[in-house]
């Protein structure tokens, strides 16, 4: 586990601004992607009804998640295909133990899941030995690392080539220095086929399953998933329960949006669906609840269950590009994982919906349209209400409002505020005040605009 | 049209010269402006930390100043959006009244005055900073992320000013990481992107940040000031008003 993921938001992001030509490279190159995706949207005129309709669809599954799910499990078992529940994550990390110990393997290749970093799975089998290869390149990056992904769809984002080439050479053997990206991404492959090849477990994720169907679908851009998938014995699909959509013909809005609002691309490289095991094969499907029932229970943050893991938000978000993935201490980082955090580990999370200036960029590039910034203001009132803020900041506030609410002092704490500031304002400019260790502090006038209404206006 | 006239507590305090000008403004293209004396502070600082259960007191004072307006406008897209969406009362009808008459200053002078014309002279390179909770919480102007026709308020109140060059940002409306209490408690990132909000305004050679929340000019003129830049901010009030 990286040492950053003990701190807190704020912590771990004056960790990353330490770096600020790394902080630069950062924010800079997902604001590549930010424009990108801008220039792939303006090319579809009915984007803002596509992501209405996705909305509404996301909504119509949630308030119908119960039969759906199930029409999609018989759907599933009719077409050959093993159904498991899991309640939460260790129940989920069991089951994939268990089929990986049916089929007699003690090795796995897997492709990119968000929900199994969520449940830890990597870090569950390989304790229990079984060797864990994921596929994805930015994944195999950082696993080789021995990192967690810094974001949802870019994992390794927080690395430049020339780091990349430095774990290569480490790992894979690659030549001292080496940065071209050619070179680097050639190594990975040769050693990834090695992985394709020897497995008998291949492990997925689901980025949509259909209730109609049930079948689900898989998008990558680097055929990855297909490649585990197609030469293994058993494939295993790790799925959050929120991921059902009714109708087949409801891909056709989410696989427009999801890649252009992801990367910019008009659809993702592999759209593979998956319906029945061919013959031989084995697919199983593991379906986890890990809280979202309980999210889907408050009323203020169900939405947040539509998010279909594009990451715009995140590439759009002005604090994570400036403050790295890292310092989300979380699987999901960004807006959206600090809406979503809160409801797995309040106390442990109850840092993240600070981590905003609630610009609502976040909500706006959504594609299923999540009210994020106004979540994570709700999740803000939530959490400082149940007494998850620091007890400081609770009487600050408290005496805040004690001024605030009274005319006579605040127009009191005003006059000795501007005195102290334009007579000692060394009581105020120092390291210990944080807004003026890297900013200057505002002239004070002499005279409130309230003091020269009464002197000018009345008169 | 009665105005009742609500300068946000901040400034009041620093920035009357805001105020006035505002004050100023609205006089000027026909409004009987009043300033209820009693008046301190929306909440919002309280509310955005998490602690809406506190400001209580503040909705309170604020309807027993504002109950009677038949418009209540602010130089503030910030404050304005929290009373809009987070004002409560005991007597919750008036509250209800209250939020639906609040107006952020320049949609009040394109939307409801109508205003066309000014006699205001500037003559400078000037750069507007979008602040978020007016673009995109009241929509003063059309925002990056969706595919909408263009539009901005505060623009189509600038060109009205003769003299004033208006530059095109880099980034068009990114935001510059004031963020009410965020500007302290995440000072680093904070920090960083007023740094980078304020060098995307100087690579287009601007002698004034403007914009229509004093709150972010504040954090940028703290960075300027500090980095010594001759580079000033002004409300757009100020510059509404502006003669030579
Ligand atoms: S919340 Fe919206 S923008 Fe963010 S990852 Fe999910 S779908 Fe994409």
């Amino acid at each position: 586990m990286n040492k950053q993921l003990t701190l807190d938001h704020a912590d771990a992001a004056l960790e990353f601004n330490k770096n600020e030509a790394k902080v630069d490279w950062h924010d800079e190159t997902l604001w590549f992607v930010r424009t990108k995706r801008d220039r792939a949207v303006a090319q579809i005129p009915e984007w803002e009804q596509l992501r209405e309709a996705a909305s509404q669809i996301k909504n119509y599954g949630l308030s119908n998640m119960h039969d759906l799910l199930i029409q999609f499990e018989e759907n599933a078992i009719r077409n050959g295909i093993k159904i498991h529940w899991a309640a939460d994550g260790d129940e989920h990390n069991a089951i994939i133990l268990d089929i990986i110990k049916q089929a007699g393997a003690n090795r796995m290749v897997k492709s990119k899941s968000m929900l199994t970093e969520e449940c830890h799975l990597n870090q569950f089998l390989t304790d229990k030995r079984i060797e864990v290869i994921d596929s994805d390149l930015g994944e195999r990056i950082v696993q080789m690392r021995g990192e967690p992904p810094s974001h949802i769809v870019l994992p390794a984002i927080h690395l430049t080539k020339a780091e990349v080439g430095e774990t290569f050479h480490e790992h894979l053997g690659t030549d001292k220095g080496a940065t071209d990206p050619q070179y680097l991404t050639e190594a990975a492959r040769q050693h990834l086929r090695e992985t394709f090849l020897t497995r008998k477990v291949a492990l997925t994720g689901v980025n949509f399953a259909i209730a109609e169907t049930g079948g689900f679908v898989v998008c990558t851009n680097e055929g990855n998933a297909d490649m585990g998938v197609h030469l293994a014995d058993v494939h295993i699909a790790a799925m959050g329960f929120e991921k059902i959509i009714p109708r087949a013909e409801h891909l056709s809005v989410f696989l427009r949006l999801l890649a252009r609002s992801a990367t910019g691309q008009p659809i993702t490289t592999f759209s593979s669906h998956f319906h029945r095991p061919r013959p031989g094969q084995e697919m199983h499907i593991v379906i986890v609840d890990n809280g979202r029932s309980r999210q889907l229970g408050r009323p203020d943050f169900r939405n947040s269950l539509k998010c279909i893991r594009c990451a715009a938000c995140l590439n759009t978000c002005p604090v994570y590009r400036r403050s790295g993935g890292f310092s989300y201490h979380s699987a999901v980082a960004g807006p959206i994982g600090s809406i979503l955090a809160p409801n797995l580990d309040m106390k442990q999370n109850a840092d993240l919906p600070f981590a905003s200036t609630l610009c609502g960029s976040c909500s706006n590039v959504c594609p299923v349209k999540i009210d994020i910034h106004d979540q994570l203001y709700k999740w803000r009132q939530v959490l400082m209400k149940e007494g998850y803020g620091p007890g400081s900041k609770t009487v600050a506030m408290k005496a805040m409002a004690t001024v605030l609410e009274s005319p006579r002092l605040y127009r009191m704490a005003g006059k000795v505020g501007r005195g102290v500031l334009r007579f000692a304002p060394i009581t105020v400019e120092n390291g210990l005040n944080p807004w003026y260790t890297q900013r200057e502090m505002p002239e004070p006038p002499a005279e409130s605009f309230h003091d020269w209404y009464v002197n000018h206006k009345k008169a | 049209m009665k105005v009742g006239l609500f300068i946000p507590c901040y400034i009041d305090q620093f920035y009357p010269q805001v105020a006035i000008a505002t004050l100023k403004l609205l006089e000027k293209v026909g409004c009987k402006v009043s300033y209820p004396l009693q008046q301190t502070c929306c909440g919002q600082p309280m509310a955005n930390s998490g602690f809406e259960h506190l400001t209580g007191g503040c909705n309170e004072n604020f309807v027993r100043n504002f109950a009677n307006c038949d418009y209540i406008v602010s130089p503030s897209g910030s404050c304005t959006l929290h009373i809009k969406h987070h004002l409560h009362s005991a007597n919750e009808e008036v509250a209800t009244g209250i939020r639906s008459r609040i107006y952020e200053l320049t949609e009040f002078l394109t939307d409801i005055v109508k205003v066309n014309t000014l006699d205001a002279t500037f003559p400078y390179k000037v750069g507007l900073h979008q602040s978020c909770h007016g673009q995109r919480g009241l929509h003063i102007s059309q925002m990056s992320e969706l595919v909408a026709p263009p539009f901005s308020k505060p623009v189509q109140l600038l060109n009205l000013v003769k003299d004033l060059e208006l530059i095109q940002l880099d980034r068009r409306d990114e935001c510059c990481g004031f963020g009410g209490t965020f500007c302290v408690t995440e000072e680093a990132v904070s920090v960083k992107m007023g740094k980078d909000r304020v060098a995307d305004h100087l690579r287009h050679g601007v002698n004034f940040i403007t914009g229509v929340d004093v709150s972010c000019l504040m954090h940028m003129e703290g960075i300027l000031k500090r980095a010594n830049s001759n580079v000033k901010v002004k409300h757009i009030a100020e510059i509404l008003t502006a003669t030579i």
